[in-house]
């Protein structure tokens, strides 16, 4: 994710001081990784640079800390832009659990056992993020669905793959 | 009192065949009260055999199943029979509420069966409802109401009766995601507020999430998973 674009998108509702903005982020978008407040700064002076934000005051006594940041106009166009453009989807075509499957099948070892193995810690992780989900509110739900609809997707990789283990044993041993 | 372990229901080296396919092929189960234990397993791989073996609806070929420390093979049929009705709550995927009867009629009809008055079964009935969120569908008749809306009935009819166990076969099979996840947290819920135990079969990993733990049957061969990892 963005931490600029996010930050900027934050921005965008009104002039806010660096803690702010970071309490806004982790409170939306942080609830596993909270930003760093290193982060926070180091992200707002490249903003600065870039003239995509400016310094809308700075508290009496304040350090660099204390300053409050207002988006520009070149801010508000980046994050339109940002925001319009498609994410790439991930391609996942190196799997590392292809890889071991093939490599059991050309030891002899239990590829069966492998899936069913990965198969275990994959609905351990989908039971955290189910619970998690049914105590949350409406953002937890989305976050949380997004999570299980992938970890979906790998298990039925995985029902797929078992079902096809001794053709493709014979397919790798040949 | 519960068997030996503290489980409700165990089951070892069951063997059922049909004709020369081995449906069972010395498959185990163990579950403990307020338990949910999802069975996965390809299509074909024996799952639901499984269930209605440890439902005492058929009878293995050989092995144990163990009921609260009795072995449901030596129980007569009318023994078997009451288990099911008394202990035992059992939803499936399709076509199990009676169409001429209404949802309230439909959830009652345990109770019914087992000689409760009229009144007082259906005031149980429309409890569990409420519990299900479907106590406003009382008085409409099954063919009125929305798929998801049907399986809340069935789920509200297998809690009705307060059983000790209830039998899951793919509940959510025939609803769309949002539906079936709902049926799912209301099912859990209701199960491990009343401590029933819930024997789950289910393909989708999604619904299995909702269990405490998975075992996976493939080619009539049980897998328990928390011994592996």
């Amino acid at each position: 994710m963005s931490i600029g674009h996010t930050l900027l998108g934050l921005l965008e509702s009104g002039p806010r001081h660096g803690y702010d903005l970071k309490r806004a982020f982790d409170e939306k978008f942080g609830h596993d990784r909270p930003l760093h407040y290193g982060q926070v700064y180091s992200t707002m002076s490249r903003l600065l640079k870039n003239g995509l934000v400016e310094v809308d005051g700075i508290e009496a006594g304040g350090g660099p800390e204390r300053k409050r940041y207002a988006i520009t106009d070149a801010g508000v166009t980046d994050v339109e832009r940002w925001l319009a453009t498609p994410e790439k989807p991930e391609p996942y075509l190196q799997s590392t659990l292809y890889t071991k499957v093939v490599l059991a099948l050309l030891t002899a070892r239990d590829a069966a056992d492998i899936l069913d193995t990965q198969r275990a810690e994959h609905l351990r992780s989908m039971r955290i993020l189910t619970d998690r989900k049914r105590k949350g509110d409406l953002a937890d739900q989305l976050i949380c669905d997004h999570a299980l609809f992938h970890l979906e997707a790998d298990l039925r990789w995985l029902e797929l793959a078992a079902a096809r283990l001794d053709k493709l044993k014979a397919t790798v041993t040949a | 009192m519960n068997a030996p372990g503290g489980s409700l229901l165990v089951a070892e080296d069951l063997k059922k065949a049909y004709g020369p396919t081995m449906a069972l092929d010395g498959a185990a189960f163990s579950i403990h009260p307020g338990e949910v234990v999802a069975v996965m397993g390809p299509s074909g791989s024996g799952k639901s055999t499984l269930l209605h073996c440890l439902a005492g609806i058929v009878t293995p070929d050989s092995g144990s199943i163990r009921y609260d420390g009795q072995e449901l093979a030596t129980m007569n049929d009318a023994r078997r029979s009451l288990l099911r009705r008394t202990e035992f709550g059992f939803v499936f995927q399709f076509g199990q509420l009676v169409p001429e009867l209404t949802c309230v009629e439909n959830v009652a009809l345990p109770l019914r069966l087992n000689g409760t008055s009229r009144k007082q079964a259906e005031r149980t009935a429309l409890g569990w409802m409420e519990r299900l969120e479907v106590d406003d569908l009382a008085k409409k008749r099954p063919g009125e109401v929305s798929g998801g809306q049907g399986q809340r009935v069935a789920v509200a009819r297998s809690l009705v009766t307060s059983p000790r166990l209830i039998f899951a076969d793919e509940p959510t099979g025939a609803l769309d995601s949002l539906n079936g996840e709902r049926v799912m947290e209301l099912l859990t819920e209701a199960a491990r507020s009343a401590n029933a135990a819930v024997v789950l079969v289910t393909h989708e990993a999604r619904v299995a999430a909702y269990s405490d733990r998975e075992i996976v049957v493939r080619d009539g061969k049980s897998r328990d998973m928390e011994r592996v990892v």
